[in-house]
């Protein structure tokens, strides 16, 4: 196999491969939460269930904690999540991509400041590992899983910094290996705790809304 | 596997529901309920970050719940529950965790903590993993009626002495009386002030209320062991009295647990809703302060300050109540720092002061309480649980503090004009 025979299938079959996983990975998940079910509550309501709980949805990514450990899982929280948003969704090439698989687009940042951004959340997913290194706690709480969803997302972030930058290989190559990173990510996405992207809309809410039956705003 | 394991493996999986399976699903191990927790915060030991004491219900909804964790059931590769986690697991579940719900409010991806320990302790309680001063506690609640012991013999006799102090007829068994007010057995033993409080105020507001002879125990062990069945057992005593007596609403006195008991779990323990309200007695005190039926007279001076039982106000819903009537009768309140839904549990609540091997580490997280209360230099404490009250006095005595702790129905009654 050429380099640009591997990159074709990479972009063709290994991509469509990874996105059924993806999709059918997710599904699965959702459907084997949400087939457990709720029993209904018969004690009388204080306060409304609905509205608490999509406020909660909100309101725990905008919470603080005032001691310094907690500080720093959320400010690095705050920059790597953004910093993914912005490489996955606003870098011209990448809506190109979804333009045809969704047939949508939207205005991309220019290259310099998704370059820019590449980095600093390149750097700062290392501190969130040298952290959870570091923390007792975190290094406690730890298992393999979690160093393998850090792996596969901190990959195509390199992956694909190294193909804009054309280091090493030749572009084909570059690309192929980035496009490969990505399907790893998402064939491992819904067997591990990066389902979480999906179901903490739904924790959340039932947080909120257990907390706001009882009349208490979480 | 033993018998007991199996039975406690079994009532995990009846455990898990969606709300479970969607908490465990979004856990991403950021250790932020640690710093939530009292007991590892005044430990520092990272076995008592909440999530992990709820480690057996998670590795069962893993493999029974999710494709790889059967798939690896199938092929015996995984993580299983074993009599032996279990024991190691118990003073997590047990000892060292109050189900105050400080960790459901700061997850950041919404894992309501408390509500999947209590479910833990259905599955530990089944397997034979329960703490034996809960089981004893347990039992006495079926078999005498009270975790404490206290039979009507006893609380007759309390009632009569009340009656002698306050010249005033402590109404039992009183058919159609509004409401129909439950004590804990502390209260009966350690606080019998509180039914002369009530008596008092129920007077100078011209309410009908009623004690009944046949469930006069609010609390419920059941719901602290983590089982269901005793706890619907104890639920239905005070239903079945409550519906006898024809009563409008039962309150919840200064307890706790006995409000997340009878307020919210009953009426899904017993399966179908009450014919009658239930309230807290503050919630009452406050609709009677609302209604201008409650003159009061002269002000506390000291600085006093309200600790937050969690079951009343962050679990319960109990917030503005207490403020609203200590604000009618104290002039120097101050709140503590993290007050109200994010107060700082007492680290005696959710059965850790029914259970004796415990006592150690709920006198060494006490500091969090010391820190609160020395940071407001408070210089009386009001609260609203006799068990928290019991034992902040003794946390208080232990660090060698001087403060008095206070009931506020108690310290309200002995504000009230005289009619």
């Amino acid at each position: 196999m050429t380099e640009v025979e591997f990159l074709i299938w990479v972009r063709g079959p290994g991509f469509q491969i990874a996105s059924v996983i993806f999709v059918a990975g997710l599904l699965l998940r959702l459907f084997e939460i949400l087939m457990m079910g709720r029993k209904a509550n018969l004690a009388e309501a204080k306060g409304s269930e609905m509205k608490s709980g999509l406020r909660t949805i909100l309101s725990r990514s905008l919470h603080t904690s005032p001691t310094r450990s907690s500080a720093f899982s959320q400010t690095a929280g705050y920059i790597f999540h953004i910093g993914l948003f912005v490489t996955i969704l606003l870098f011209a090439p990448h809506i190109m991509v979804f333009h045809d698989i969704f047939g949508v687009k939207w205005p991309s940042l220019s290259t310099t400041v998704i370059d820019a951004v590449t980095v600093v959340t390149i750097i700062t997913m290392f501190a969130v590992l040298a952290h959870r290194l570091h923390n007792p706690v975190i290094r406690f709480l730890s298992k393999p899983h979690d160093y393998l969803a850090w792996f596969v997302t901190i990959l195509p972030l390199i992956t694909g910094y190294l193909a804009f930058h054309r280091v090493g290989m030749t572009a084909p190559s570059l690309i192929a290996i980035h496009i490969l990173s990505v399907e790893l990510l998402l064939v491992v996405f819904p067997f591990t705790k990066l389902t979480h992207a999906f179901t903490l809309f739904l924790s959340r809410w039932y947080n909120g809304a257990i907390s706001g039956y009882r009349g208490v705003e979480s | 596997m033993s018998a007991s394991l199996e039975k406690g493996i079994n009532a995990l999986k009846q455990q898990i529901d969606a709300p479970i399976a969607t908490f465990f699903s979004s856990c991403v191990h950021c250790g932020m309920c640690a710093e939530a927790c009292l007991f590892y915060t005044e430990t520092g030991d990272p076995k008592y970050t909440p999530i992990n004491k709820v480690e057996p219900l998670r590795i069962i909804w893993k493999q029974e719940y999710t494709l790889l964790g059967r798939l690896g059931k199938l092929f015996g590769i995984g993580e299983t529950v074993t009599d032996e986690m279990l024991t190691e697991w118990e003073s997590l579940v047990y000892d060292s965790c109050t189900m105050c719900g400080r960790c459901s409010m700061i997850c950041p991806v919404g894992n309501d903590i408390a509500y999947m320990v209590r479910k833990t302790r259905e599955g530990m309680a089944a397997a034979g993993h329960a703490p034996d001063g809960l089981i004893g506690a347990s039992k006495r609640a079926i078999t005498i009626g009270s975790p404490m012991g206290v039979k009507l013999p006893a609380l007759q006799a309390q009632i009569g002495h009340v009656e002698k102090d306050t010249g005033m007829k402590i109404p039992v068994d009183v058919e159609g009386a509004e409401y129909m007010c439950l004590l804990s057995s502390m209260e009966i033993m350690n606080f019998p002030e509180y039914i002369g409080a009530i008596a008092k105020i129920f007077d100078h507001a011209g309410v009908s209320w009623t004690i009944s002879s046949e469930a006069f125990e609010a609390t419920n062990s059941g719901i602290q062991i983590g089982v269901s069945e005793i706890a619907a057992e104890l639920i239905q005593r005070v239903v079945d009295a409550a519906e006898k007596l024809k009563v409008k609403a039962v309150i919840s006195p200064e307890c706790g647990h006995a409000y997340m008991a009878i307020r919210w779990e009953g009426p899904n323990l017993i399966g179908r809703p009450y014919s009658f309200k239930v309230f807290h007695i503050l919630e009452v005190l406050d609709q009677l302060r609302e209604q201008g039926r409650l003159k009061t007279r002269g002000m506390e001076k000291a600085r006093l300050t309200y600790h937050d039982p969690c079951q009343i106000a962050r679990r319960g819903g109990v917030l503005e109540q207490p403020r609203n009537l200590i604000n009618m009768i104290a002039e120097n309140f101050v709140e503590m720092p993290d007050a109200g839904k994010m107060n700082w549990c007492c680290g005696a609540g959710g059965g850790v002061s029914t259970n004796e091997r415990a006592d150690e580490i709920r006198l060494k997280v006490f500091q969090r309480k010391k820190d609160q209360l020395d940071e407001v230099h408070a210089e009386g404490l009001v609260s609203a649980c006799s068990n928290c009250r019991i034992y902040i006095e003794e946390g208080l005595e232990e660090y060698h503090m001087d403060i008095p702790v206070l009931s506020l129905t108690e310290t309200l009654a002995e504000h009230l004009v005289d009619k």
